[in-house]
């Protein structure tokens, strides 16, 4: 503390530029210490926060999920899944072909359903449709087509991979 | 810049903060170092806050308490950091508490016109009490539950409503579940509720009466009295404190890291060795002392008259005069001092020590 009063009794006497130098080097110090100690508190605090997005990230590295029993699915229905941490949607056609895509609507990320009766994908928060097979917006506010996923089918089970 | 400083001015009255902040002073003396210990108190109670938020953030209370809690500790990243800097900060805190305290006691600070701040600052003792008995049954492991259920059995004892009061606070016959709840609420909702006011209060009072000086200050003529501004060299000077208090707890929360123990088990007897926090060892030390019927009763008895006492103090000592009445102050003080120290360190290596 004697020495920042020091300092400032020369700069005032007007004889010291070194004296505002030091001035700014002690508060420019200072500033980086200040950096260093909120850094060393806001990244264990971020990375403790960020726990379960690493986590649920880890999960979405998924590219293939097994379905057992899925192939006993009736036709003209649906089924809904987890693939890693999201929502999917597996379709089982009239014809007996099989579709899988992400449910997360493309608009603003509701939940979308299949329509048997309509055979079409529908969303009901904003009335966004999709087509059932290859899952192209075909109406209403949906930007972009849905996430397709493959579909491989056998007698054990139904197996949705991402291409 | 200078515009939005009037605008604002012009509404919120900055100047006229400016202007206390500008004519506040401390006063300088030999013993101008007790005056830091109020802000490091108040520097962990703002290290809980935050880290108890973090807590609250993974914490579940009720059945899926202990596991969440060994979640915390083992699974999330620098969920031990966090949870042994919860830990850590109460303990700091009542070690800064009770520093201010006996300093403020025997600087006098309790005399006429701040025995509120003395009457407030014991409430808040209390209170950061509670927080500590609280928070420790949360995680529910071995120590936590048999701490609990010791502790209640003080209200427990209390003559007729004892009893009743005890199973409310349990939410039941034994430690359970539901107390997990009940605790929870108290330690995040109904104690800070009640703490933060208490704490404004507590804080505008020093404000508003200024800091106390001790009667060797105050045998002083005014215009030998050394002060020192508050803004901003007082204000450095406590941050630097800050700033060191900060250093010691990360110190000691990554070297020391919080321990969990085993899960609390209501059909196990409690592991060898097992002993109260050292801020309610001395309380438990003299229970210890007072055996046989009327035991408890006397022990806590003494508790009681002791804290009676030191909340009247102001009555007893009230005027800056230094006569018969300080002295005896001072003595009482010493007195307490030494017997709360005695039987801390004595309970240690005594009764509870017999399990090592």
């Amino acid at each position: 503390m004697s020495s920042t009063t020091k300092a400032s009794n020369v700069s005032a006497e007007g004889t010291g530029g070194e004296a505002v130098d030091r001035r700014v080097f002690v508060g420019a110090a200072m500033g980086a210490v200040g950096v260093c100690y909120l850094a060393a508190i806001g990244y264990p605090v971020y990375r403790y926060l960020a726990s379960p997005v690493e986590r649920a990230e880890a999960q979405a590295a998924v590219t293939e999920v097994t379905l057992p029993e899925a192939h006993k699915l009736p036709r003209k229905s649906a089924l809904m899944f987890k693939f890693g941490p999201f929502t999917a949607l597996l379709i089982h056609h009239e014809d007996g072909t099989w579709s899988a895509f992400n449910a997360k609507c493309t608009h603003l990320g509701c939940t979308v359903k299949y329509e048997p009766h309509n055979n079409r994908i529908f969303c009901e928060c904003h009335g966004g449709i999709y087509d059932a097979r290859s899952g192209a917006n075909t109406g209403g506010p949906p930007p972009r087509p849905l996430q397709v996923y493959q579909v491989k089918v056998s007698e054990t089970g139904v197996v949705v991979s991402k291409s | 810049m200078a515009s939005l400083y009037g605008w604002l001015d012009e509404r919120l009255g900055l100047e006229e903060l400016l202007e206390f902040a500008r004519h506040k002073t401390v006063p300088v003396h030999k013993h101008t170092f007790w005056y830091y210990w109020g802000g490091i108190s108040l520097f962990f109670f703002i290290v809980q806050l935050f880290t108890g938020v973090l807590l609250l953030v993974y914490y579940r209370p009720g059945p899926e308490a202990y596991d969440s809690v060994r979640q915390i500790t083992y699974d999330i990243n620098f969920g031990w950091l966090i949870r042994s800097t919860h830990s850590w900060a109460a303990n700091l805190m009542l070690v800064a508490i009770f520093v201010h305290m006996f300093s403020v006691f025997f600087m006098k600070a309790y005399r006429k016109p701040r025995e509120f701040g003395w009457w407030s600052g014991l409430v808040l003792l209390l209170m950061t009490m509670l927080f500590g008995f609280s928070g420790y049954l949360l995680p529910m492991d071995e120590l936590a539950y048999f701490a609990t259920k010791i502790g209640l059995e003080m209200p427990e004892k209390i003559p007729w409503i004892g009893p009743k009061i005890a199973s409310l606070l349990r939410g039941g016959l034994e430690v359970n579940e539901f107390t997990v709840q009940r605790f929870f609420a108290l330690h995040v909702v109904i104690l800070p509720l009640a703490f933060l006011p208490l704490l404004g209060f507590h804080l505008w009072l020093v404000q508003k009466h200024g800091n106390a000086v001790p009667p060797s200050e105050e045998a002083k003529p005014v215009e030998q009295r050394r002060t020192m501004p508050f803004f901003p060299n007082f204000l450095a000077k406590d941050l630097a404190m800050w700033l060191i208090a900060l250093n010691v707890l990360a110190v000691l929360a990554a070297l020391f890291p919080w321990q969990l123990g085993e899960q609390a088990d209501p059909t196990k007897a409690p592991p060898p060795g097992i002993h109260p926090e050292w801020y309610f060892m001395s309380m438990f030390y003299v229970l210890e002392l007072f055996q046989g019927t009327w035991g408890l009763a006397v022990s806590m008895g003494i508790f009681t008259l002791g804290l009676v006492l030191w909340t009247l103090i102001p009555f007893y000592d009230p005027d800056s005069r230094n006569g018969k009445r300080a002295r005896q102050a001072t003595w009482f003080g010493l007195v307490v001092v030494l017997i709360l120290t005695a039987t801390t360190i004595l309970g240690y290596w005594g009764v509870y020590g017999k399990g090592h």
